[in-house]
């Protein structure tokens, strides 16, 4: 079967309509809602690059919450101990991530499969472990940003004098497009990684990991390469995720459950190895959420049946499905061979 | 200087030696066949030579240099291209993505002229015309050939065929071995397994025969298929 593709251009025009409108909440929408959003886009965040690992690179963890208390960490560190700017802290929680995955990298590649994902967990409980003993920063119960932190951000300045708003609404809303660029940036940068020569190769090593080393491809280097990028950018999120939040435990910053089973429910609904995929996962998650915010705990089992449901009937996620089944691709990954082989097709 | 060497190389799996003591030449531009019963240790000899096997003893030298430890990736790179018995697409990827992965990583070749060059080879092969199928879909003529034109999008200097002409009707072996034949004439050296004997024998000049593991004989074609060992070990022939 042939899929179709939009012409380059509308996947892009769609993209820019949807962040444009996307930007222009603050202006309009109450500042609940924006928080919400922040919320859900630092949820994509999450959601795209464990889409990469797992998706795409095949590497199924479970413990990606690590990098996301260890990004917050940093970053409440470099606002305590050093007295950095919390956008700083954000850079180097991404940076500290990042280079934290170096060593988790080589204790967890030697595993496959399901012991792949038991090690990254027990990395993470490790690391939560550890980060609990850290007195400084308050150990196991945690601690809160120092008052006016937030108000004396980089950039809550102009954002308040500009949109003549309160300085807690200001950094809501600084958040808010720094989470929206995060997306977008993130998005941005795997479609043109996985286009690429090493997405290329990505994408053998998926089909057959044998042939792929044959024809030179070497599955561990391109694999530890998505490991430690992803790590960085999950790293980003939790710092940013917790200038909003204000206040940081060990439990809340390693939850697996906030930061790992929500991300992985999103992009197993919305279609795992698919770019929109997470999107769409997101979208959805964000509807269930508001639709059953009323019913407490019922809201979480309905959302593990919504999952269960998905898995059975539409296995490649909802966007995997409606992709298969129309042939639409809206960020095609393919390379189209030469003008000159559809000359000679039958 | 030889292109590829194998010396003393030896293989068991627990106690069965699937490779016993062997050693061959393979000179640049030469074909040469390889030829033995089922269970002979043909495969695994290309395993061992292009690293999914580390050997027990022995060397593998590729222009006089140790490879024996390099990994599979580097020696794809060195030069050492592979087509697989049961065809190892790329089956979500397109026919010609899957030339393309070989040429920008075994090949080496830039992002601007990977796609002419895996044009070229699709077109060699007869697959321009499902360039953009995607290869899982593919008919067992058109893995085969896949085979083929992939592990020459690696650029390789010697191609090891592992039965590229099984399974297929004689109209279709006939075309593959003119395909084959002109690669070999562009000076690609070709180690060929294969139990298709009339397809071997009309592109390689010298044969090795192996059985349980051990080279028992090397030597032109005609020497070898005349040989009375041979005949009765291999072919199971009356004496």
């Amino acid at each position: 079967m042939m899929k179709t593709s939009f012409p380059a251009y509308r996947p892009l025009a769609l993209a820019v309509l949807c962040a444009a409108a996307l930007a222009l909440v603050p202006l309009i929408g109450p500042r609940a809602v924006v928080q919400d959003l922040f919320g859900i886009l630092c949820l994509l965040v999450l959601a795209l690059n464990w889409n990469m690992l797992a998706g795409f690179a095949g590497l199924v963890s479970v413990g990606q919450q690590a990098f996301v208390g260890i990004g917050a960490y940093t970053m409440f560190a470099a606002v305590i101990l050093f007295g950095l700017d919390p956008l700083a802290g954000v850079l180097l929680g991404g940076l500290v991530a990042m280079a934290l995955a170096v060593p988790v990298a080589c204790f967890v590649f030697r595993l496959n499969g399901a012991y792949f994902a038991i090690g990254t967990w027990v990395a993470a409980e490790i690391a939560r472990l550890g980060l609990g003993q850290w007195k400084a920063l308050g150990g196991g119960t945690g601690t809160s940003l120092p008052k006016g932190t937030t108000r004396d951000m980089l950039g809550v300045g102009p954002v308040k004098e500009w949109l003549g708003v309160s300085s807690a609404a200001a950094s809501d809303i600084l958040l808010y497009w720094l989470a929206l660029g995060l997306v977008l940036v993130t998005l941005g940068v795997s479609w043109a990684f996985l286009r690429s020569r090493m997405g290329l190769g990505l994408q053998a090593i998926r089909d057959n990991a044998m042939a792929a080393r044959a024809v030179g491809v070497d599955p561990v280097r391109l694999k530890a390469l998505v490991f430690l990028l992803t790590a960085f950018g999950t790293g980003l999120c939790g710092g940013l995720l917790f200038i909003q939040i204000t206040r940081i435990t060990p439990d809340a910053a390693f939850s697996l459950l906030d930061w790992t089973a929500f991300v992985l429910f999103v992009v197993v609904i919305g279609g795992i190895g698919t770019l929109p995929g997470p999107i769409v996962g997101v979208v959805v998650f964000y509807a269930l959420e508001r639709l059953l915010s009323d019913y407490g705990s019922a809201y979480l089992i309905v959302l593990g049946l919504f999952g269960i449901a998905v898995m059975l009937f539409a296995r490649r996620g909802l966007w995997g499905s409606l992709s298969g089944r129309t042939g639409l691709e809206l960020l095609p990954l393919g390379h189209r061979a030469p003008a000159s082989a559809s000359a000679v097709r039958p | 200087m030889a292109l590829l060497s194998l010396r003393s190389v030896s293989k068991s799996f627990g106690a069965l030696k699937v490779t016993d003591d062997v050693s061959f030449d393979l000179q640049p531009g030469e074909a040469l066949g390889i030829i033995g019963p089922n269970g002979a240790g043909k495969s695994t000899l290309f395993n061992l030579i292009t690293g999914n096997l580390r050997p027990d003893a022995g060397q593998i030298l590729l222009d006089g240099r140790d490879v024996s430890a390099d990994s599979v990736m580097a020696r794809c790179a060195a030069g050492i291209g592979r087509s697989f018995q049961i065809p190892q697409p790329f089956g979500h990827l397109s026919v010609y993505e899957n030339l393309l992965v070989a040429a920008r990583f075994g090949g080496g070749l830039a992002a601007a002229e990977a796609p002419e060059f895996c044009m070229d080879i699709l077109r060699r092969t007869g697959l321009a015309g499902v360039a953009d199928s995607p290869a899982g879909g593919l008919p067992l003529l058109s893995r085969k050939r896949l085979e083929l034109a992939r592990a020459m999008a690696t650029r390789p200097r010697v191609l090891l065929l592992d039965e590229i002409a099984g399974g297929l009707t004689d109209a279709e072996c006939v075309e593959l071995v003119a395909t084959i034949r002109a690669i070999h004439a562009e000076g690609t050296a070709i180690v060929w397994i294969e139990h298709v004997l009339h397809a071997l024998n009309s592109v390689v000049n010298r044969l090795i025969v192996l059985n349980f593991g051990r080279l028992l004989m090397v030597g032109d074609v005609k020497t070898v298929m005349n040989s009375a060992e041979v005949r009765e070990i291999y072919l199971g022939a009356e004496v």
